[in-house]
């Protein structure tokens, strides 16, 4: 099956690993993630002010586009689904955003939320199904991985509607799916502090080496995450107290399709 | 702008209704940047509502707020304590040279891993 | 022609800061029909009732237009007084400019215009009313009591003692209810047990009383003085006469894996059981989920051992159907589940634990044996920490919007028996708001935080999360502007209470009003606080609103009086606004009687003459006035239009409508 895709700027310089993994996953798993047109950078963080148009309109023309593509909007990095999604939320149920953007972009039809906005893991989950990804698994995962959730997948949980806001299980499942041994800790859904690391390095220190170190003192041998920002500030900021990667990489690992 | 307008403008911008807050600090409970904030959580959304932005306007914690919607999961009472701790940097990097981060202060800081939603991110929030 | 007085209520300024009563009644005297019409502050005061007494004497007139408050809260009084001068309580007519006008309203002039047309409306009404007259019906004396909890057990023991029969329906194979898992009572800190199992007692004991236990409600029909309940016996595998309660089948019973409820699953028990010592009736029951006999066939061991020969593993659910002048609902409440509340880790970790499972730790007859250990591991805890607020005051879709009013009092006393017990555990409390209002409430819990040590914190728990064996709590110290984290061995989530589930479908069945939180509506949240709108069912306990055992009490006791009121009489005034049909109308289809919740229609073979000495015999439908309760229900599905209803006839209420209609 095909469906629309949107990579964000992150993944075709820092994080290409993280793409490329995960189309070789994809393909090998039967799902064709086309690249949409001309995409323009999301702007890598929602904004929450309720006046913001201008910088919610490069999500609304990737979600338009999608709208007429099959309906359907995959993408991958965590922040891009975080500002993808709220957007579209916005687009849907808030009818004063939703008249301006339209305004502002004066499509042949107005854009009113109608596309379906699915993270990868979700498209794993959902679409293709954990089972059968279990079934392709040709190098079963045999390590410890405790799952980096993050913020921006779960929260705020009433538009991401992710998974449990405190109890996420999706990755857990997800590593099942692959041979490995989930480690649950209770720092997962916890913020690791990227966003101030520019601006403030102890902060992000702190916040990092506390989610390794509960990661690991609850048996992890890695952390998994989706979020290129995350793996950046858990590297760079986390002590090197546990190997960071993405999750797409134990997933190309499994189905032995890793480049 | 008189101050009046100028609560009414951090009040709109939040979209959150800050009278709806029982003050049960929950947000401050939780907050994972709390040591770092000089304004906790709990009292950006009471000193708005008592209508003391000048405190909001000149603290240190809109910097460090981290946007984790930590305290907005929370909230009992559906206020979103992050929202307007926006609306008030918003404010903040909207009003003439105010900006939280300069072009001129990234090349220094900047390494061959930082990926370029960390440069976009810090751009939209702290910068107009 | 009928001569019609009008008389408009100020209600003090509720009516008259908004309506312009003077010129409202200045307007109604030029209506056709009115011959008197007057506005006076208290129409509902002695002076105002004998304003409309001396009217209707003075005036001859023949009906009445009371502009004022609902017809819900004075229509019970102004047709009193109407009688009282002589004039059938029926040619009355309530027009509300209150809550339909003056509450509602902010322009006087537009309430003005709107109260005046609702007052034509009404005396466009009375112009058609017929003078009616109540009949009676009679009284079954027997109370049925749904739920056998304290409130219930208190209700049915009350009405017992004055000499009625009551019915206790208890879902459960037991009864005692909430009260019976807890260890001690605040605030005095006597034993639960020890003050509610002798009042179980004396429900068995009692010779006007029959437990049925393990039974539910099933369907109920009929109204205030005659309801017809059809009651569900379940299936107890084990004949309720003839046990002994002598607990051999438990002990030899091999599978014995079933969370034990009555201690919140804090333990197991046999596949046959008592629910705990105490229990009434003292009579075991098998869980047929887990009996092996009952799931393959093999294995039969209690059968083997029961001397009494009592079990019977092929028994079935059985029906009974009785008939109660009343019915008071009773059916207690339950902790809310924790599934949106992962933040205070209750799923993760066995340390986390709720205020109910927390009482069963504590109580000698608990899993422990009264002994405080920590579920993990069995060590002794030595700091707990308590959140309260868990789940209640809540908005955000999670928890519940009300405060649930007895976790502040319980947490107080759970923090000065640990106290009291085990001195040297820390115990910290996390509050919101200390709510203790109460005879000797606050005194309580004040005496937790100055002669107990218990430490209160104001500010709430944000996390919860284990970190080297050690669970950390994680929260707000508002007063010090500080966030805390408390290394913690037990954590009790004082959890908030909702009523329990059944009573959706008990409401249903009794038509008696629910709000959106599950509680019973009581008729007045004032001055009919136990009475439901639905006549002949009352309230008692949790099923009506949070509350403590004293304050359940008290309830119980209220509606047993009530029940008692009503059974003492051998009739009750029926409502005469029954339907009629009009038989010249009816085609015998039928519907009016499948749409009939009471069964007050049957049909019957009439002879009809035709003219020139023909006759034809016809099906009509035929109303009991005795059983008919008035709602309408069948004059909106009869096709023909011949079904009427008396006080409320088509004509009348199409009268109204064009009044309002009509500029």
């Amino acid at each position: 099956m095909k469906i629309c895709y949107y990579p964000g700027c992150t993944l075709k310089t820092k994080a290409k690993e993280l793409d490329e993994t995960a189309r070789l996953a994809a393909k090998a798993l039967g799902v064709d993630m086309e690249e949409i047109e001309n995409w323009q950078c999301c702007g890598a963080v929602y904004p929450m002010g309720t006046d913001e148009i201008a910088t919610k309109l490069s999500a609304v023309r990737a979600l338009d586009y999608a709208k007429k593509n099959g309906g359907k909007l995959l993408t991958l990095c965590s922040a891009c689904h975080n500002v993808i999604k709220r957007t579209n939320d916005d687009m849907k149920n808030n009818e004063d955003i939703s008249f301006r953007a339209n305004n502002y972009l004066k499509l042949d039809e107005p854009y009113k939320g109608e596309t379906e906005v699915l993270h990868y893991l979700e498209m794993l989950k959902n679409v293709v199904g954990f089972d059968n990804i279990k079934k392709a698994v040709v190098n079963p995962i045999n390590r410890k991985v405790g799952a980096y959730y993050g913020c921006l997948l779960l929260r705020p949980s009433g538009v991401m509607a992710f998974d449990n806001p405190e109890n996420p299980t999706i990755i857990e499942d997800f590593i099942r799916a692959i041979g490995g041994t989930p480690v649950s800790y209770p720092f997962r859904n916890e913020c690791c502090g990227a966003y101030v690391s520019l601006k403030n390095s102890e902060l992000p220190k702190k916040k990092s080496e506390k989610v390794l170190s509960s990661a690991k003192e609850k048996g992890a041998e890695e952390v998994i995450t989706a979020c290129p920002l995350c793996l950046y500030n858990l590297q760079a900021n986390g002590g090197g107290i546990l190997p960071v990667k993405y999750f797409t990489e134990l997933l190309a690992e499994a189905l032995g399709v890793k480049a | 702008m008189t101050k009046e307008e100028r609560i009414e403008n951090i009040v709109k911008l939040s979209g959150t209704d800050v009278k709806k807050c029982m003050k049960c600090g929950k947000c401050s409970g939780r907050c994972p940047a709390f040591a770092e904030m000089d304004i906790k959580p709990h009292q950006f959304v009471s000193l708005l509502g008592q209508g003391r932005i000048d405190v909001l306007l000149e603290s240190d914690a809109i910097w460090n707020c981290l946007s984790c919607m930590a305290c907005v999961e929370r909230c009992p009472r559906g206020v979103a304590p992050a929202q307007v701790v926006e609306a008030v940097r918003d404010t903040v990097v909207r009003a003439q040279g105010m900006n939280g981060i300069k072009a001129e202060d990234i090349p220094p800081i900047v390494d061959e891993f930082i990926p370029q939603q960390l440069l976009v991110s810090a751009y939209r929030k702290y910068n107009k | 022609m009928q001569r019609i007085g009008v008389f408009i209520c100020w209600c003090g300024s509720n009516i008259a800061a908004t309506v312009d009563v003077e010129k409202v009644a200045e307007v109604m005297k030029y209506e056709s029909g009115v011959v008197y019409s007057a506005n006076y502050q208290y129409m509902c005061s002695e002076n105002g009732q004998q304003l409309i007494k001396n009217a209707i004497k003075e005036h001859n007139l023949t009906g009445i237009v009371v502009g004022s408050c609902s017809p819900r809260m004075h229509e019970a009084t102004f047709r009193k007084t109407a009688e009282a001068a002589g004039l059938n309580p029926y040619m009355v007519e309530i027009a509300n400019i209150r809550e339909h006008c003056s509450w509602i309203h902010k322009d006087k002039d537009e309430a003005t215009e709107k109260a005046i047309i609702l007052v034509r409306t009404a005396i466009a009404k009375v112009k058609l009313n017929a003078p009616l007259h109540a009949g009676e019906s009679p009284v079954v004396k027997r109370a049925l009591v749904i739920g056998g909890g304290i409130a219930g057990i208190q209700a049915a023991l009350d009405i017992a003692d004055a000499g009625f029969e009551v019915d206790i329906v208890e879902k459960n194979a037991t009864i005692g209810g909430r009260m019976a898992q807890i260890d001690k009572t605040f605030p005095t800190l006597d034993c639960s047990a020890c003050i509610l199992t002798p009042k179980m007692v004396d429900c068995a004991q009692h010779e006007k009383i029959d437990i049925l236990s393990y039974s539910e409600v099933e369907d109920v029909k009929g109204f205030v003085g005659n309801f017809n309940v059809k009651i569900r016996r379940k299936a107890r595998f084990v004949d309720e006469k003839k046990c002994t309660g002598c607990k051999i089948c438990m002990d030899k019973c091999p599978s014995k894996k079933g969370l034990n409820d009555f201690n919140m699953g804090l333990n197991t028990r046999p596949a046959i059981y008592i629910p705990f010592a105490q229990a009434i009736p003292n009579v075991a029951v098998i869980d047929p989920e887990q009996c092996i006999k009952m799931k393959t066939g093999k294995c039969g061991i209690c059968q083997k051992f029961c001397g009494a020969g009592a079990i019977d593993y092929t028994q079935k659910d059985e029906f009974i159907e009785r008939q109660y002048g009343a019915i008071v609902v009773a059916t207690g409440f339950k902790p809310i589940g924790l599934d949106a509340f992962n933040e205070y880790g209750y799923s993760d970790n066995k340390d986390v634990i709720t205020s109910l499972e927390l009482e069963r730790l504590m109580n000698a007859a608990g899993p422990t044996n009264g002994v405080l250990l920590r579920p993990s591991d069995g060590e002794h805890p030595k700091v707990i920490t308590f959140i309260q607020c868990v789940g209640s005051r809540d908005t955000s879709g999670c928890g519940k919007p009300y405060c649930s009013k007895i976790c502040c009092m319980y947490t107080a006393k759970h923090a000065m028996l640990v106290r009291e017990k085990y001195p040297d555990t820390e115990v910290h409390v996390f509050y919101i708001d200390v709510r203790t209002p109460g005879k000797n409430y606050d005194e309580f819990y004040r005496r937790a935080a100055e002669q107990y040590g218990v430490d209160y914190i104001k500010g709430m728990v944000g996390k919860v999360y284990n970190e080297n064996g050690k669970l950390m709590v994680q929260g707000s110290n508002l007063i010090d502007n500080e966030q805390i984290t408390i290394e913690s061995d037990l954590v009790v989530l004082a959890t908030a209470i909702e009523p329990e589930p059944s009573v959706r479908k008990i409401a249903t069945l009794l038509t008696a009003s629910i709000d959106t939180n599950n509680f019973l509506t009581e008729s007045h949240a004032k001055l009919r606080p136990v009475e439901s709108p639905t006549a002949g069912v009352y309230l008692a306990g949790v099923c009506q609103g949070p509350k403590d055992i004293p304050e359940t009490v008290s309830q119980a006791s209220a509606c047993a009086a009530k029940v008692i009121g009503l059974l003492v009489k051998d009739k009750l005034k029926t409502n005469p606004c029954v339907a009629t049909p009009n038989e010249m109308m009816c085609n015998g289809c039928s519907q009016c009687a499948n749409v009939c919740a009471y069964g007050a229609i049957t049909y019957m073979d009439k002879e009809f003459r035709l003219g020139g000495g023909k006759t034809e015999v016809r099906r009509v439908a035929s109303v009991n006035p005795a059983v008919c309760q008035g709602c309408g229900a069948c004059t909106v599905t009869c096709p023909s239009g011949a079904m009427d209803l008396k006080g409320f006839s088509s004509k009348q209420i199409m009268s109204e409508v064009e009044a309002i209609c009509k500029k």
